[in-house]
């Protein structure tokens, strides 16, 4: 069993005890445990179930590269699954579950995959795909369905806050280790600012669990003295509790704080996103150990050798009674002498090496613990917790010796430096034959805009693993990068360490080396993802070479751990298969972040009314308090229509749409974009710009223009009024301000450039009213001022002028069919000139509509909208808008995209007008279909509905529609399935797009 | 031995040099706008090259020329002359040419002996 040991644990708090829960049981652990060190006091090994096959799983390691113990954290909109147990502090309170079973931990029927995982091969998925489709359906996908996932998705909102820094630093340090310390001190003293990061809460990473002596002193001893006289640097600044998550272009790097999950009561926000620019990086990220790969070593009680180590010495726990030491290296003596200081019983040491000479060596036999050389686990007997291993010689096929009873199992594979921050962006790998790992290659280090590099590894993530190693090579990582960001670092020796020389390791990726199918169909890889050397090797055999493509079929290192310990394990059974060195097979790629980080900091900030930037118009504060019923537009908000006390929305609109025809509407054009275009060559610049003419417009007068892309299709439209000889103003849609203005700067800055012309976005400058109506004239008369007669001002002109008190420009256009006066008024003025509009309209029967109503009006007259009848895909020839395509002009822009075959192909969907048989309204987006079938046996399609509305005036649902042929085909009927797949389609007859007021008698007047 | 990595996709954070404010700008201050010095082709020209105008981009491992604007900035457009390998950034320089300047083409000769040159 796993238990407290009486003494020990360097990082417990033994006087304060922290009462939690796991899976609904209080438990009690101390101030300092980790959630797994805690549950490993009250003997709780089994902490998860696998992915696949349900298969029980205890907690393997002892930091961020834990594989099995992820735990649903917390409870309601605090909830987080996922996480892992090695890194969650234990809090007053804390509340745990494990995840991936039903019922209950202890007892789950999802393991009946477990008993047919012989049907559970690798490419498992892929090979599904393939069997007939009413299999897939019925049978797989359900399965699938209900056990994809790992943990349970919270359901409240969030309440917790999330916050980004961000901040510029000369050298920031990844890893708060021995290795990062040191290069603090030494870039510091240069003077340079330095940021020092480390994803725990405790500084000095395994250097003290290793017992390194370093200048005389302990290994705790130095750490204390080395924090303090870098807390006695200003320009060092140390952050715990902070992820190095990833390393981007030219110096960038994101860190994730965890500020209160190991203490809820403190408030604030929970987590922080650091956006660092750092003109140099050292990662500092030291190494993962390696599990080996015999049969069962997934059974709870299999943990790596440090981890094990980890539990005695920094929390006091010890894993079981019984602990068997299996090794290719030296390093795990380090536990086996650990264990049997701490009173507790190691069997043996498995050392697949043919002999263990060194001082470890020499040491394990003086306290007395049998080390056997040239020997395998060839299994490990147990179910839910190790009871025993059978030892065979690692050179044959597994034959049993030995039976050995024991509770624990600590392995070591060797150590592999954690390379993913230096590899994020572009730091590339050498194989280290010695030490069987991949290390970064520093003479190919990641560049930046100097093509310089800018990542300096330091320490074991470089590659050296003795502590003397470590330290000079962090020393000189200090300095090197204080010099490379521009300051002078201080010569001084760095400090001493003294190591016990070690034998060298040897690599063992299979044990026993000759083990049969049998066995390594149960050696796990992946215990997350539940991939087994048999997996990785059944892909190698199906013709699966590349790394990447293995990863993917077999899912190794896909899972939440990305890998972490399974990764070089399967390289390397990878290239055994395909029998090719591991450097030649090569890595699968690193991406960040190198842990998980949560949603709620990624989004910081921007949530709710913070989310974006809201664009009001002067009228929005009126708009609000009058019923407004908004609708995003762009990042405006504009009122979709304003309802009045107890008035549905459908009722509002129609209400607005036959108040505005029969006798006066409101509507807030301010949101239109307004343009300024002016020099002496505006006109031909615009002529380029819009389909139609624009350089010969009288000043005085409007016109409505196109704009298309290069690529012939309908990008923008609006109407144009030249204000005097060179200037011209022009009016976009809403969502196009932005950019046309930048469309308009692109092509005189980069093609044009010797073309004088000015642009000007003067689309906030002006509030805009639309005083639409039978009234409209006469609302306005009433105010008095300028002449607005339709002598004076006739459609499609414009003026400037005095509406009673207020300065306005008025444009005599209309976007309803309606008597219509747009009038901008500059912006401050907008609310006032609005409340006297409002005020004086009101004996006229002014009501203010929304933009639905401006829809219904526009859609009566065949209007087209941007983005309605347009989709990126449209021309104006299929809109029938040909008249407003100059002849007369040599170019304009689409004109010769519009020249290719397919844009003057008859066949091309053209524009219609759509009135239902029955008077119901078609669903929006609906497709017309035609006779026949086509190739796939699907019913024909010959078009499709662009914009749909109820008609208050025509009292009919009315339509328009792109339509194979439609000009030709007039009287037509047309049938348009339901969407919800109702058997019953709604018919529609083709007619003329303009539905209402076809001369045009209500806008001439 | 060589490996060859694909660059990291997802956050892109390059620092270009404005020329025209002179302010070292973020990605994120910046509009990206595709392949620079292309010719526009348009009324006249023969289906393939039009096609190769509005389509056929390239997409070279190593040295390239770019078009950025500074668009939460200066508003103005500018060119860059960069390595999507190693990042480096070669210059940045007005958009008002049809060809990268000689000295521009001096200092990724520098860096790149064998570099073809611009066409």
């Amino acid at each position: 069993m796993s238990t407290r040991l009486p003494t020990a644990g360097r990082l417990i708090d033994r006087t304060t005890p922290i009462e939690f829960t796991f899976n609904g049981k209080g438990l009690r652990g101390f101030k300092g445990d980790t959630l797994a060190s805690a549950l490993l006091a009250n003997n709780q090994m089994l902490m998860g179930r696998s992915f696949k096959y349900h298969r029980p799983r205890g907690v393997v390691a002892s930091g961020a590269e834990e594989p099995n113990a992820l735990m649903g954290i917390g409870q309601a909109g605090r909830f987080e699954p996922n996480q892992r147990a090695t890194t969650t502090e234990l809090f007053q309170g804390l509340s745990a579950e494990s995840q991936n079973h039903w019922p209950s931990l202890n007892f789950d029927v999802g393991v009946i995959n477990n008993y047919v995982s012989r049907l559970l091969p690798a490419g498992f998925y892929y090979k599904t795909f393939m069997a007939p489709r009413a299999a897939w359906k019925h049978l797989f996908e359900p399965i699938v369905r209900h056990s994809a996932g790992l943990g349970k998705a919270p359901r409240d909102r969030d309440p917790d806050k999330y916050e980004h820094f961000h901040i510029h630093t000369d050298v920031l340090i990844i890893g708060g280790g021995i290795a990062g310390l040191q290069s603090a001190l030494a870039a510091g003293t240069s003077g340079a600012q330095v940021l020092l990061i480390e994803q725990t809460p405790h500084w000095g990473g395994r250097a003290p669990v290793d017992g390194a002596k370093i200048d005389g002193f302990s290994a705790d001893e130095w750490i204390i003295n080395t924090i303090q006289q870098i807390e006695n640097m200003e320009n060092i600044r140390m952050v715990p509790r902070c992820m190095g998550a990833g390393v981007y272009d030219h110096g960038y790097a994101l860190a994730y704080e965890r500020l209160t999950d190991h203490a809820p009561e403190l408030g604030g926000p929970r987590h922080r996103l650091w956006r660092i620019r750092a003109k140099q990086i050292i990662t500092a990220t030291g190494a993962i150990e390696r599990p080996l790969s015999f049969a069962g070593n997934d059974i709870p009680g299999v943990m790596l050798a440090s981890a094990v180590r980890d539990y005695a010495v920094n929390f006091g726990v010890s894993c079981g009674d019984r602990t068997v030491v299996v090794t290719n290296n030296d390093d795990a003596y380090l536990t086996a002498i650990a264990m049997k200081n701490a009173g507790l019983n190691v069997p043996v040491i498995i050392d697949a090496r043919p002999q263990a000479t060194g001082p470890l060596g020499v040491q394990a036999r003086d306290l007395g613990i049998r080390v056997e050389t040239g020997k395998a686990i060839a299994r490990v007997l147990g179910g839910k917790r190790v009871t025993a291993i059978e030892i065979a010689d690692q050179a044959g096929q597994g034959a049993t010796l030995e039976t050995i009873p024991c509770d624990v199992v600590a392995m070591s594979g060797g150590w592999s430096p954690v390379v993913h921050l230096w590899s994020h962006c572009g730091g590339k790998l050498t194989w280290d034959e010695a030490n069987a790992h991949f290390r970064p290659d520093p003479d190919r280090p990641p560049t930046g805009a100097d093509g310089e590099g800018f990542v300096i590894t330091a320490g074991i993530a470089s590659g050296v693993l003795t502590t003397a190693e470590v330290l000079s090579d962090a020393d000189a990582a200090g300095k090197a990068a204080a010099k490379a960001a521009g300051f002078s670092p201080k010569r001084s020796a760095g400090p001493k360490a003294k190591d016990v020389l070690s034998q060298p390791m040897a690599p063992v990726w299979i044990m026993p080396q000759g083990a049969s199918v049998k066995k390594r169909m149960k050696m796990w890889l992946d215990f997350q993802n539940d991939v087994k050397v048999s997996d990785v090797q059944l892909a190698a055999r199906e013709g699966y070479e590349s790394v990447e493509h293995t990863k993917r079929y077999t899912t190794i290192g896909m899972a939440t751990d990305q890998g972490k310990l399974s990764n070089i394990n399967a390289l390397a059974t990878l290239a055994n298969s395909l029998k090719e060195d591991i450097p030649k097979v090569g890595t699968t790629t690193f991406r960040p972040p190198y842990t998980p980080i949560s949603m709620g900091v990624i989004a910081g900030e921007a949530k709710g009314d913070l989310f974006q930037p809201l664009r009001k118009t002067p009228i929005h504060g009126w708009s609000q308090t009058h019923g407004a019923d908004w609708e995003p537009v762009g990042h405006w908000r504009r009122p979709y229509c304003y309802q009045q006390p107890g008035e549905s929305v459908p009722d509002a609109v129609n209400r607005e749409v036959l108040n505005t025809r029969k006798n006066l509407g409101l509507l807030d054009a301010s949101t239109l974009g307004k343009i300024i275009v002016k020099g002496p060559d505006a006109g031909k610049f615009l002529d380029m710009l819009y389909t139609n003419m624009m350089s010969n417009l009288a000043p005085g007068k409007c016109r409505y223009g196109l704009m298309c892309s290069e690529n012939g299709f309908l990008i923008d439209d609006g109407v144009v009024a030249r204000l005097d000889d060179d200037t011209w103003l022009c009016h976009t849609t809403t969502g196009g301000a932005e950019r046309i203005h930048g469309h308009m700067e692109d092509w005189l800055q980069c093609e044009w450039w010797d073309w004088q012309v000015y642009t000007a976005n003067v689309t906030e400058q002006f509030a805009q009213i639309a005083v639409v109506g039978p009234n409209a004239r006469k609302l306005l008369e009433k105010l008095g001022g300028m002449d607005l007669s339709a002598d004076s001002l006739p459609f499609m002109h414009w003026a400037d002028g005095k509406i009673g008190s207020f300065d306005a420009r008025v444009f005599r256009i209309s976007f309803s069919g309606e008597l219509s006066f747009e009038i901008a008024v500059p912006a401050g003025q907008g609310q006032a000139f609005w409340d006297t509009l409002h005020d004086a309209g009101q004996e006229f029967g002014l009501m203010p509509y929304g933009t639905e109503c401006l829809h219904v009006l526009r859609a009566e007259k065949g209007f087209i909208m941007i983005g309605d009848e347009t989709d990126g895909t449209v021309i104006p020839q299929d809109l029938g808008l040909n008249w407003a395509l100059s002849k007369k002009k040599t170019d304009y822009m689409g004109k010769r995209a519009q020249q290719r075959p397919h844009m003057q192909d008859p066949g091309r969907w053209q524009l219609v007008g759509l009135k239902t048989t029955d008077g119901s309204v078609i669903p929006d987006g609906a497709y017309g279909v035609g006779n026949g079938k086509n190739a796939n046996g699907q019913v024909n399609v010959i078009g499709r509905v662009t914009s749909t509305y109820y008609s208050p005036t025509l009292d009919c649902g009315i339509a328009m529609g792109l339509i194979e042929h439609g000009p030709d085909r007039m009287g037509e009927t047309i049938d348009f399935p339901a969407l919800d797949g109702a058997v019953t389609p709604v018919r529609a007859k083709i007619v003329d797009p303009v539905f209402f007021d076809k001369t045009g008698e209500k806008q001439n007047v | 031995m060589q490996f060859i990595y694909p660059r990291s996709g997802g956050h892109d954070m390059l620092i270009l040099n404005c020329p025209y404010c002179g302010i070292d700008a973020d990605e994120t201050d910046l509009h990206s706008g595709g392949q620079a010095h292309l010719k526009r082709e348009t009324i006249g020209s023969q289906d393939t090259d039009f096609e190769n105008y509005l389509f056929n981009r390239d997409n070279p491992m190593g040295v390239h020329f770019e078009r950025w604007r500074h668009a939460n900035g200066c508003g103005k457009w500018f060119l860059a002359a960069r390595d999507t390998t190693t990042l480096e950034v070669f210059a940045t320089y007005p958009a008002q040419t049809l060809k990268p300047p000689q000295a521009v083409v001096n200092a990724i000769k520098k860096k790149h002996p064998d570099w073809k040159g611009w066409p």
